[in-house]
């Protein structure tokens, strides 16, 4: 399972380039940053208001009783520890809440600026998670009806915006339903925004209605590809490999 | 001039039952806890609360904004996220609570239009789904835009990390999200800070929120959590 949610981040990573600004959502997105290439600097965007992260914390044991909490927070908050250090600052997080650090270019602002550059258009890739994807490039990715009350975040600003939307996914639901569909049934994000979905089946890009593969996990055929797809395929003349982990 | 500064016990005594509260802050972080925890103390309910979230940034213990909710304070929100929030899906689910969901963005955009004088503005988000039901949409340039209408509240309350007694603020990292645009956007502003320094301690041109805009000053060198 974490191999299949690892290889989805991987084959993503691959499809940045130097100096693209770069949003990732929470979930198999959050793991892309792991496979960055090394020969190229990617400036990924926080929405709750920074460009320039360096690296999630693995700050742990903080959270054992409350006022083992409060002591962290009140030996790590103003001048105590800075953006640097990697101790952590309690002002210093990322959209899923992780404590982090900033690269020397980064830069912080407020959610309206932030949301002008997921708006915008200044954001050159955000990568999403998502429950289905549609031939028109329609996602839905915030609320399975009738179960819990998730809110759309800013998925719906993200999606909307960027100029490339990847979405990162599970190729079936765990019940082995398809999640790439003729049409979404679920509470759509955005509507014909997603530009290239990636599973651990296959890389698909959408253009013009038609879902056309342009890459293959090794062993795949295109019979179990089609039979797990809900909607129709296009191959693309090379169809390439993709990458294991 | 006025004096700013005050105790916490009196800057809330500014809410009333049954007012709009705007909030700053994201997941539970950038957001005025101990201003928060004045309001369940003092027990001022039939709120209805503007905010990203109810997250408590501090789990496995429900402190935040959670506490509102806990202890049945809100009676509506208008709010973007709600995962990792049980509260809120128990007391929709329940009918205690009403929410508007709202994109993050437009949240955002709603509130700074509120404190700016703008009565609206269209954007494409949420065109075609379940956000634009109801709402005005229009095309502009061959594109689709949904009307957005403002927010304002009764009382604003606001986190910052260092102001001086006039309200000049400045915040640390990313703890600044809502917190500059909620304080253009209330009748009454509140902001809690960590440290009260002297007029002309901040330069002028280092302020982050300028201090016209704040009513009352709460300081709180320990951050709750």
């Amino acid at each position: 399972m974490t191999d299949v949610r690892n290889m989805i981040a991987k084959n993503i990573a691959g499809m940045l380039h130097d100096g693209d600004f770069v949003n990732l959502g929470i979930g198999i997105p959050t793991l892309v940053a792991n496979y960055i290439p090394d020969d190229i600097d990617v400036i990924l965007h926080g929405e709750n208001g920074f460009a320039g992260q360096d690296k999630e914390l693995p700050i742990t044991g903080i959270h054992k009783d409350v006022e083992t909490y409060k002591a962290w927070l009140n030996t790590h908050g103003g001048e105590q520890t800075d953006h640097l250090s990697g101790e952590g600052h309690r002002d210093l997080i990322n959209a899923g809440g992780f404590y982090i650090t900033l690269l020397p270019i980064a830069s912080c602002f407020d959610s309206s600026v932030s949301f002008a550059i997921a708006r915008g258009g200044h954001l050159d890739v955000t990568v999403l998670g998502g429950l289905q994807v549609d031939i028109c490039g329609n996602l839905a990715n915030w609320m399975v009806p009738g179960k819990k009350i998730n809110g759309m975040g800013g998925a719906m600003d993200l999606a909307t915006g960027a100029k490339k939307v990847i979405v990162a996914m599970e190729h079936c639901t765990k019940d082995g339903k398809p999640k790439i569909l003729e049409q979404c049934e679920m509470p759509l994000t955005a509507i014909g925004c997603v530009d290239v979905v990636v599973t651990e089946l296959c890389i698909i890009e959408i253009k013009d209605r038609k879902l056309i593969v342009t890459a293959m996990a090794p062993g795949i055929t295109r019979e179990e590809l089609k039979e797990k797809t809900g909607a129709p395929l296009t191959f693309a003349e090379t169809v390439q490999t993709m990458e294991g982990v | 001039m006025k004096n700013k500064v005050v105790g916490i016990e009196e800057a809330i005594s500014h809410i009333k039952r049954g007012d709009t509260v705007m909030f700053g802050g994201f997941g539970g972080y950038g957001t005025p806890n101990n201003l928060v925890q004045e309001i369940v103390r003092q027990n001022i309910g039939d709120l209805t609360a503007i905010t990203e979230d109810f997250s408590d940034g501090y789990k496995p213990f429900e402190m935040g904004l959670t506490a509102l909710l806990s202890h049945k304070l809100v009676k509506k929100a208008v709010m973007s996220f709600a995962g990792g929030q049980p509260r809120v899906t128990e007391q929709v689910f329940s009918g205690e609570l009403e929410i508007e969901l709202t994109p993050q963005g437009t949240l955002a955009e709603r509130i700074r239009a509120g404190g700016s004088g703008i009565g609206g503005f269209y954007t494409p988000v949420g065109v075609g789904t379940v956000v634009a039901e109801g709402k005005e949409t229009r095309v502009i340039d061959g594109k689709t835009y949904l009307f957005e209408k403002p927010l304002r509240a009764n009382v604003s309350l606001v986190k910052a990390y260092k102001a001086d007694t006039f309200g000049n603020a400045i915040f640390k990292y990313d703890s600044i999200s809502f917190n500059p645009l909620v304080a253009m956007a209330g009748d009454i502003v509140i902001m809690e800070v960590e440290k009260l320094v002297q007029p002309g301690d901040i330069p002028p041109d280092r302020v982050q929120l300028p201090g016209v805009f704040i009513d009352y000053i709460v300081v709180q060198e320990e951050v709750a959590p």
